[in-house]
């Protein structure tokens, strides 16, 4: 029984890092660079909530609104300011400002916030289940976690199918030239796609600090570092492929956690992935790139 | 009257010149094609014209609108479409969607649906694969798709790079004939190929390219009988 429970709590923790990874993802298949700052974003949605609801002491569904919508809005502008003047430029000055972008946000923070953990106030409210004549036990926020990512993937799949800017950003992560000849505004699409990016990640910093309820202004950044690893694993650039990326890091790491040990755990989560890449460099549901002639 | 004006267009790719100062003009409903070796500048010229590359110096005009700053994108919804060079179909979405994706600019649905129609009435091949990656159709069926693509956005002038460009003989005659076909039916084309002799064919008139200048321009049948054409371009 207590298999199930671990391994439901892996599910819960790999949804997290599928919320992350599905942020990571859709910026590089559509704007072609990593952003390295996506984890850090996670941290400022966190401390808007904290401040909405721990401090101001409102609602904390409004602490989550809140949160995503300055996230957002720092995406956008983060993506205006830092990466688009270097659109045209090499990929390694784009990394390197990202993660300029990353410790930029982290010290603001620092000076903000300061260095001490917050108790951080769980937004979930439901209360947990007792399975098997109380033998298994799930908190609410395991389940609202699975639930929030479920429905996350699946309006995501459906907004990217279905609508007219979904297409678009189709075609500019094809192939940019051609997209803008078609009459997207690629610099549009990238920009909504930072939007989307943030907003998730504000939710997944709603759900990770309820999970894990200490904040500091270096919460995100583990987190931010599994995610990527998460998407790479599925194959960065597919959305499927950070679900399944997700899932199988945080089970991976949670039965580590368990049964191994619980200081290897990390080490085991990313020799996996070497092995994964060796194997199949594009991720598990990474497409093959072909170079045409 | 004309459509298109380039004015003493010069383009550079850092400080080597591409196009020196070259002009000309695209009169309503014509076919011009612009013909010259490989490097002589008809590509760049037409990515400067769709705002793929800045220009240096010089003026485009459009429909009396000075163009020659203005995005890529926007030019769709003006009535300009370009049909680029090796097709550049969205190879991992199904020709339904690349097609949709020509009409992004346009909003009414009906009026999408009756351009598909038209499309698909003129490119049967296109409905048979409309539910097939466009990656995994023939090079003449992707030309094909180009252009259908190029075509759903409704456009007044299209511009097409090197359309015939590593497609069979019996694609290239088909290819030509669509193209016929379209200025037939009101649309204005300004042509780029490497194939001379098809281009001067269907053409009203032409310009010769030569390393980033025009060195002749003429009547498209007088530029077929002109014996330093003959022998540079239709290898006779």
């Amino acid at each position: 029984m207590s298999f199930l429970s671990y391994l439901i709590s892996g599910i819960s923790l790999g949804s997290i890092y599928a919320i992350i990874a599905l942020g990571y993802t859709m910026v590089y298949g559509i704007a072609r660079m990593l952003n390295f700052a996506h984890g850090d974003i996670i941290m400022v949605g966190g401390f808007a909530i904290f401040t909405v609801v721990s401090t101001l002491g409102m609602a904390p569904l409004l602490g989550i609104i809140t949160a995503a919508a300055v996230c957002t809005l720092l995406g956008v502008t983060i993506e205006f300011v830092a990466y688009r003047p270097l659109r045209g430029a090499s990929s390694l000055a784009v990394l390197i400002t990202a993660i300029g972008v990353s410790y930029l946000l982290q010290n603001l923070a620092l000076l903000i916030f300061g260095s001490n953990a917050r108790q951080f106030t769980s937004v979930v409210t439901m209360p947990g289940l007792k399975l098997a004549g109380g033998r298994l036990s799930i908190s609410g926020e395991t389940i609202v976690t699975i639930l929030v990512c479920i429905v996350i993937m699946m309006s995501l799949t459906a907004f990217i199918n279905k609508t007219r800017i979904g297409q678009a950003m189709l075609a500019v992560s094809e192939d940019r030239g051609a997209a803008a000849l078609m009459g997207i505004n690629v610099n549009r699409t990238i920009a909504i796609t930072f939007a989307i990016g943030s907003a998730l990640a504000a939710i997944a910093g709603a759900l990770l600090c309820s999970t894990y309820p200490s904040l500091t202004p270096y919460t995100g950044s583990m987190p931010g570092i599994k995610a990527f690893v998460a998407a790479v694993f599925g194959g960065i650039g597919s959305i499927p492929g950070a679900l399944l990326g997700g899932i199988i890091l945080g089970v991976v790491e949670n039965l580590s956690k368990a049964y191994i040990s619980s200081q290897l755990s990390d080490a085991i989560v990313f020799s996996l992935l070497i092995v994964i890449l060796l194997v199949r460099p594009t991720g598990i549901l990474g497409k093959k790139i072909n170079e045409k002639v | 009257m004309a459509i298109l004006e380039v004015k003493d267009l010069e383009v550079y790719y850092g400080v080597i010149q591409a196009i020196k100062g070259i002009s000309f003009e695209v009169n309503q409903g014509e076919i011009i094609a612009l013909i010259g070796a490989n490097g002589a500048g008809k590509t760049t010229t037409l990515q400067t014209i769709t705002g793929l590359i800045p220009a240096k110096a010089g003026k485009i005009i459009y429909e009396g609108n000075d163009i020659t700053r203005i995005a890529s994108h926007k030019l769709v919804s003006m009535g300009m479409a370009h049909v680029p060079e090796g097709r550049r179909v969205f190879a991992q979405l199904t020709v339904l969607q690349n097609l949709k994706l020509g009409a992004y600019t346009r909003k009414d649905k009906k009026e999408i649906e009756e351009t598909l129609g038209a499309i698909y009435k003129r490119f049967p091949r296109l409905e048979e694969r409309k539910n097939q990656q466009a990656g995994t159709l023939s090079g003449g069926e992707q030309q094909m798709l180009a252009m259908g693509r190029a075509l759903m956005s409704h456009p007044k002038l299209i511009v097409m790079d090197e359309p015939s460009m590593g497609l069979s003989p019996i694609y290239v005659n088909e290819i030509f004939d669509i193209i016929k076909e379209i200025n037939d039916s009101g649309t204005t084309v300004l042509l780029v190929e490497q194939n001379a002799k098809k281009a001067l064919s269907i053409a009203d008139k032409a310009y010769v390219l030569e390393t980033g200048k025009i060195v002749l321009s003429g009547d498209a049948k007088e530029l077929m009988n002109d014996d330093s054409v003959k022998k540079a371009y239709l290898s006779e």
